[in-house]
């Protein structure tokens, strides 16, 4: 029996329409849990101060500030590192074996996996330079993992850079540099913050690699050389063990609540991108 | 990139100068109670910072020798050749075998355990419970608690590969809290009311029974330095093994010798 | 002058871009001194078809954790895909504007949740139903699968909705023109027209898949043994790092090294095919 072409469609579209819906709430389930069941454990106090016996009281301020420390560290060495290597292939070379063995490479970093970042991080970071388990170790194995991240935004945000604005700098004789700094980086901009901006959602989830690097210990970190405990990583903790099932649930939901806001913010920045190339 | 790793190695450099307090590193059973000793003597001690560090017993026991770590954790007997160190026990830790509460069983022989953890045993119901195939959870390869346990109970024997492997004592609690089939090991203080201490031939696992020796399963905990503690590291040793410290210790759990409380 | 500025400032982005190659290289360097001891010591093929993994023992073969990965991968592909590939046609040829302007951000957002969140809703929900509606002891490869498949969803929609967007509008027009349904353009026209970058998607979310450690970590089970059924407990060569990195020293964590070596492998495959794919669509 042949269906026909109508039914056919008919059955396809329910299905389609069908496999959507259920995805759309699968994740409205997803994030409401966490949010519902978390939500009402943030208070000031749970965000403003530190945490008490392994966290099962108290506040988690001091997994706030690790998670900010290491993102911080992260961006300010993968940033300049991701937007500069993008400059050199959009800018410097032509497409060639340069660029090409360089965005392989990129495309390599971009595929590893974070428990292999944090094994490199743990030997490179933790035991080759004796920087311990520590912000600044967790920092850098985060670096280096966002970095492709960061390469691949800004290569696509300076090439999307509309041409006329090289060749006007160009005809009024401006030199390359001149060019990247007054013509094409302020209109890459956007794009090129989003790619930062994905790169800190990408360290703030993170676990493995921060585990393995940063440490677990719950202090307040004091020092870029001091151990630290992230908010993913608490989380992991909290529910892993069963310290604190309500704190776990409101560290979550702070983690998601980030999350979001990242997500939204890129969100905008590349939207007002788009509208200004075009 | 050489400027990049220029100054790290710099960084790195400053770091260990600046680098001060005790770092306690090792046995992730003994870290909870570290943790506990640490906010207590901080709280004491204003100025002094202690930062406890997990990675299993035999990293403790590495990174002390290294000095990677002032104070190593252990919560398994040290090899002899581990023994050149300089070492103390804080306290003994009991290790329960653990069961889902709705499950009928409630004492177990060495034997019938050992036989459950070689896959010998695969059915509740050959041991008189109700007709289910038995989960059984162990420790990862390298934990203090599955290496206890390997030598208390197991004796030589090897323990299932079809054994389901958990990487803490609350995750092995956890899962034997939500599955009325499975059977697990735990710190003998972390055991709640959701979950069922197994009577080890008739004797239930308490801390009296331990102390009189009648309850087989225990470990110490062991504090390890490289060399004879002093300054900040003898001060912290000596207050978990004054009267105080070891009150804390029994009130979080552990077994303390009663020497001093 | 102003040339010699110029020069040293194009050197500069040079270095800066050889970062990325260093980086590469050091990460394989260090891993692979780590690791090639202990596959030298055991020898490859025992290393890889090994069936025992005991550290304590100097047993290290790590071949039911390749099953143990494949297997999850390739669950997590069967039932990810498809649900991902309906996803990009629903966003692109069939949901309202106003409807896709909300759920293409919302899926992005299922790319950012934290991968233990995953694993701990796959622990409170996923888990428990498999325990009392299918048997076996919930934590098993086909809790993994599914929680993969959740979390690879986003990487395959968004690549694959964008080759189905970046199609010449003739095509679908062509094809309606010629009196064809609105389903029969989009099985016949556009799916096999974005062939390759869906394709590629769907490697680079197997890659995500094989590569994910917290969450399978909690909801696998980690077993050591071969896995007989979707329902038994298995464990992942990430898993296997990620359980014992904690506690390993010696000989033991330069074997979670030698695991790591294998994962790369696998995953520059991948990483391989997915480029190969995209160089092909190009051409």
């Amino acid at each position: 029996m042949r269906i026909s072409p109508k039914k056919s469609q008919i059955i396809a579209k329910t299905l389609i329409w069908a496999v959507a819906v259920i995805v759309i709430l699968l994740l409205i389930f997803i994030m409401a849990y966490i949010l519902v069941k978390g939500l009402p454990t943030l208070s000031w106090q749970f965000l403003s101060e530190v945490p008490r016996d392994m966290g099962r009281s108290g506040g988690i301020l001091s997994t706030i500030v690790s998670t900010l420390l290491v993102t911080v560290v992260a961006v300010v060495v993968a940033t300049p590192l991701g937007v500069g290597t993008a400059f050199y292939l959009t800018e410097y070379t032509r497409e060639g074996r340069v660029t090409r063995i360089i965005r392989f490479c990129a495309g390599a970093l971009a595929a590893i996996p974070s428990i292999v970042y944090g094994l490199f991080g743990f030997i490179f970071f933790v035991i080759y330079l004796k920087l311990g388990w520590s912000v600044i170790s967790g920092g850098l194995t985060l670096g280096v993992m966002i970095l492709p991240t960061i390469i691949r935004t800004s290569e696509d945000a300076i090439r999307a850079v509309h041409p006329m604005y090289r060749d006007v700098s160009y005809s009024l004789g401006g030199t390359k540099w001149q060019t990247i700094v007054g013509a094409v980086a302020p209109s890459a901009l956007p794009g090129i913050i989003t790619g930062v901006i994905l790169g800190i959602g990408r360290c703030v989830a993170e676990t493995a690699a921060v585990i393995l690097t940063a440490g677990s210990a719950l202090r307040m970190p004091t020092s870029l050389f001091s151990p630290a405990r992230t908010m993913a990583v608490h989380f992991y903790i909290l529910a892993r063990e069963g310290i604190s099932m309500e704190r776990a649930y409101g560290t979550a939901a702070l983690l998601i609540v980030f999350i979001l806001i990242i997500n939204v913010a890129a969100n905008i920045l590349l939207n007002k991108f788009v509208a200004k190339g075009r | 990139m050489c400027a990049l790793i220029f100054s790290m190695c710099l960084l790195s450099a400053c770091g260990n100068k600046t680098k001060a307090g005790i770092i306690v590193a090792g046995s992730t059973s003994v870290q909870p109670f570290a943790e506990a000793l640490a906010e207590e003597y901080m709280h004491l001690n204003p100025g002094t910072l202690i930062d406890i560090q997990g990675g299993g017993s035999s990293a403790g026991v590495m990174a002390a020798k290294s000095d990677t770590a002032n104070v190593g954790m252990s919560s398994r007997e040290l090899t002899t050749e581990e023994k050149s160190l300089w070492y103390v026990e804080i306290a003994k830790d009991g290790l329960a075998v653990i069961i889902h509460p709705k499950n009928p069983i409630a004492n177990l022989t060495m034997e019938q355990i050992r036989g459950i953890y070689t896959a010998e045993i695969s059915n509740w119901g050959e041991l008189g419970g109700s007709n289910s195939s038995i989960h059984v959870i162990t420790r990862e390869e390298g934990s203090g608690t599955r290496s206890a346990f390997e030598s208390l109970v197991m004796g030589g024997a090897e323990i299932t590969p079809k054994a389901m492997v958990q990487d803490s004592n609350g995750a092995v609690r956890q899962l034997v809290e939500d599955d009325p089939a499975a059977i697990g090991f735990i710190s003998l203080g972390l055991v709640n009311d959701k979950v069922k201490a197994l009577e080890m031939e008739g004797i239930a696992a308490s801390r009296e029974n331990i102390i009189n020796g009648s309850y087989r399963l225990s470990r110490p905990f062991l504090f390890v330095t490289h060399t004879e503690p002093e300054g900040d590291t003898k001060k912290f040793i000596d207050f978990t093994l004054s009267a105080e410290g070891q009150r804390l210790l029994a009130a979080e759990g552990l077994i303390t010798t009663g020497k001093e409380s | 002058m102003n040339n010699l500025k110029e020069k040293l400032i194009g050197n500069g982005f040079f270095l800066i871009a050889l970062s990325t190659l260093s980086v590469l290289a050091l990460i394989t360097v260090f891993i692979l001194i780590e690791g090639v001891p202990v596959i030298a010591k055991v020898g490859l093929f025992n290393f890889i078809f090994g069936m025992k993994w005991a550290p304590s023992q100097g047993a290290f073969g790590i071949f039911p954790m390749i099953v143990g990965s494949v297997s999850v991968t390739v669950g997590a592909a069967l039932l990810g895909v498809p649900t991902a590939i309906c996803c990009s046609i629903f966003l692109t040829e069939f949901a309202p504007p106003a409807v896709s302007k909300i759920v293409r951000p919302a899926i992005q957002l299922l790319a950012g949740i934290p991968s233990v969140v995953y694993g701990f809703w796959g622990l409170t929900f996923i888990v428990p139903a498999i325990r009392n509606f299918l048997g076996g002891p919930g934590l098993s490869v086909l809790a993994g699968s599914i929680i993969l498949a959740i979390m690879i969803l986003p990487t395959i929609v968004s690549i694959s909705e964008v080759s189905i967007l970046a199609l010449p509008r003739q095509y679908k027009e062509g094809s309606l023109a010629l009196g064809a349904t609105h389903w029969q353009t989009i099985r016949s026209v556009l799916l096999p027209a974005a062939k390759s970058g869906i394709m590629t998607s769907v490697i680079l979310g197997m890659g995500r898949a094989i590569g994910e450690t917290m969450a399978v970590i909690m909801v696998l089970g980690n077993a050591v043994a071969l896995p007989k059924s979707i329902l038994d407990p298995a464990r992942t060569l990430t898993t296997n790092i990620g359980i014992e990195m904690g506690y390993a020293s010696g000989e033991h964590q330069q074997a979670l090294f030698a695991t790591g070596i294998v994962l790369l492998v696998i995953i520059m495959l991948l990483n391989s095919a997915a480029q190969l794919i995209v160089q092909r669509g190009r051409d």
